[in-house]
């Protein structure tokens, strides 16, 4: 089971509870505003420490309070997309995609800076600085920095929420391919029927009434065997 | 250029400078440290800590000057500590200017690096994590670069403050040439001799645009690292 994920957490007044286990593809965290999505996203990524509970990744238990097992989120090796980009406003786009890649040790590496840079159609930006960049662009470079850093899968949380309609179009095609052609577990939240319908091979309903899993398109076709074709990519070494 | 002023008062212009930077030195580090408490730490009496750090911007300076020679005069604790152990006397030295110097600009370097600190999005450093940076390589790598145009908006701040500081100078270290003689004390003692009018408007011209400067500077670097930010904001 790719995400195997039962916690419960205090958030200010609100009581969060998340109780899921799902197979490979990407997986939606559905709900409205203050189900606590992003908080479970923050747990899973190690930010915030669940009150009770158990967190796994695929055979990697990341977070287990009956024996107090809480990895710190450097050692989890997640790519986490956050909804407002957070790229380092004091580094260089090339900077910002190779920070992970090149603290991730070499044998974790699975892509090199061309070749994200060239998936995700932003050769052309290396040398510029973030606040120079368009949303769209901004969240692309996310994306690429998370891939870079070698993760063992992605959390992503509304990535695609600050963009304008015609943006969106691009990087939801972008957030496709990770999920068909890379083959990594996903753990996407939103809050737009649109975006899980055309995303989400198992959706998770977070509500006051508990948490419901629900299939979403093609479960059957989950691309885990795929990945073997894929991985491991020719890692390029890139001289900073 | 060397002639405009006297060779006296060219050493008063190199003490001051001396001064000065030694004070910005010392205070550097302790100032970042309690900037960093003050930003981030959460723990009982950091109103009191914080007090505390801003009392020499309040007190009248000739009573800080006082407490510390209370405390590092040659009976006090902390002198006679210094100066059987390093050999380091203050009264009367330059060392004694600079670390009056050093504590009158202790508040406002804090003031500065704090501000700094504040600022720094911890959205970033979230961020920095989940890429594989452990806490020590997120503060140096995201925090420090983030914080630096404060911290050097503190060093020049601290600079100017301890450019101009009199009357903790003057009453922990004396008034003595060639020592403790920085550019106030210096301006002051021309003041007292009649007919040295043309000595005082010199060193008045040199305080204005040492201070000058130092405020440009530090407004300079502020600006920067503001539309640094409202640059990521967009």
């Amino acid at each position: 089971m790719p995400f195997d994920v039962d916690i419960a957490l205090q958030r200010g007044s609100a009581h969060i509870a998340a109780r899921f286990r799902v197979g490979p593809g990407l997986t939606a965290l559905f709900g409205t505003s203050g189900a606590g999505k992003t908080s479970v996203l923050n747990a899973v990524a190690g930010l915030i420490r669940p009150d009770h509970g158990r967190i796994a990744v695929g055979d990697e238990v990341l977070y287990d309070g009956a024996t107090r097992l809480h990895l710190a989120p450097e050692k989890r090796a997640c790519g986490y997309v956050f909804q407002d980009s957070r790229l380092f406003p004091h580094k260089n786009v090339r900077d910002n995609l190779l920070f992970g890649w090149k603290l991730a040790p070499a044998a974790r590496r699975w892509m090199a800076l061309e070749e994200a840079s060239e998936f995700l159609g932003i050769a052309h930006l290396l040398s510029r600085m973030p606040r120079t960049l368009s949303g769209g662009e901004m969240q692309r470079v996310a994306i690429g920095r998370a891939l870079l850093s070698g993760p063992r899968f992605l959390l992503m949380d509304e990535p695609l929420s600050s963009l304008d309609e015609e943006r969106r179009g691009g990087v939801m095609q972008v957030i496709e391919r990770i999920r068909d052609e890379l083959a990594l577990p996903i753990l996407y939240v939103s809050h737009d029927r649109r975006e899980v319908d055309r995303l989400a091979h198992h959706v998770v309903t977070l509500g006051p009434e508990g948490t419901r899993v629900t299939p979403g398109i093609r479960t059957s076709d989950a691309p885990a065997a795929r990945r073997a074709a894929l991985r491991p990519v020719p890692s390029i070494p890139h001289s900073p | 250029m060397a002639g405009i002023l006297s060779p006296e008062e060219w050493q008063v212009v190199a003490l001051s400078l001396k001064v000065s930077g030694v004070a910005i030195l010392i205070d550097l580090p302790l100032a970042f440290a309690l900037a960093w408490l003050l930003a981030r730490g959460r723990f009982p009496g950091k109103v009191l800590l914080d007090a505390i750090v801003h009392l020499p911007l309040v007190l009248p300076p000739v009573v800080t000057g006082w407490m510390l020679l209370l405390a590092f005069g040659s009976n006090g604790p902390a002198g006679r500590f210094l100066l059987d152990t390093f050999g380091l006397g203050l009264i009367f030295r330059w060392t004694g200017a600079a670390l009056a110097a050093a504590i009158m600009a202790l508040p406002l370097m804090v003031r500065a690096i704090r501000l700094s600190l504040e600022e720094v999005d911890r959205r970033l450093e979230s961020a920095a994590r989940t890429l594989g940076a452990g806490p020590c390589r997120t503060f140096a790598t995201v925090t420090l670069p983030l914080a630096l145009p404060g911290v050097m908006a503190a060093l020049v701040l601290g600079f100017a403050r301890s450019i101009g500081e009199f009357g903790a100078t003057i009453t922990f270290a004396s008034n003595i040439p060639g020592e403790t003689r920085t550019l106030p004390l210096a301006i002051y003692t021309a003041l007292q001799i009649p007919g040295s009018e043309g000595d005082v408007a010199r060193l008045a011209v040199i305080s204005v645009l040492l201070s000058l400067a130092a405020l440009v500077i530090s407004e300079t670097l502020t600006r920067r690292s503001g539309q640094r930010k409202a640059g990521h904001a967009l």
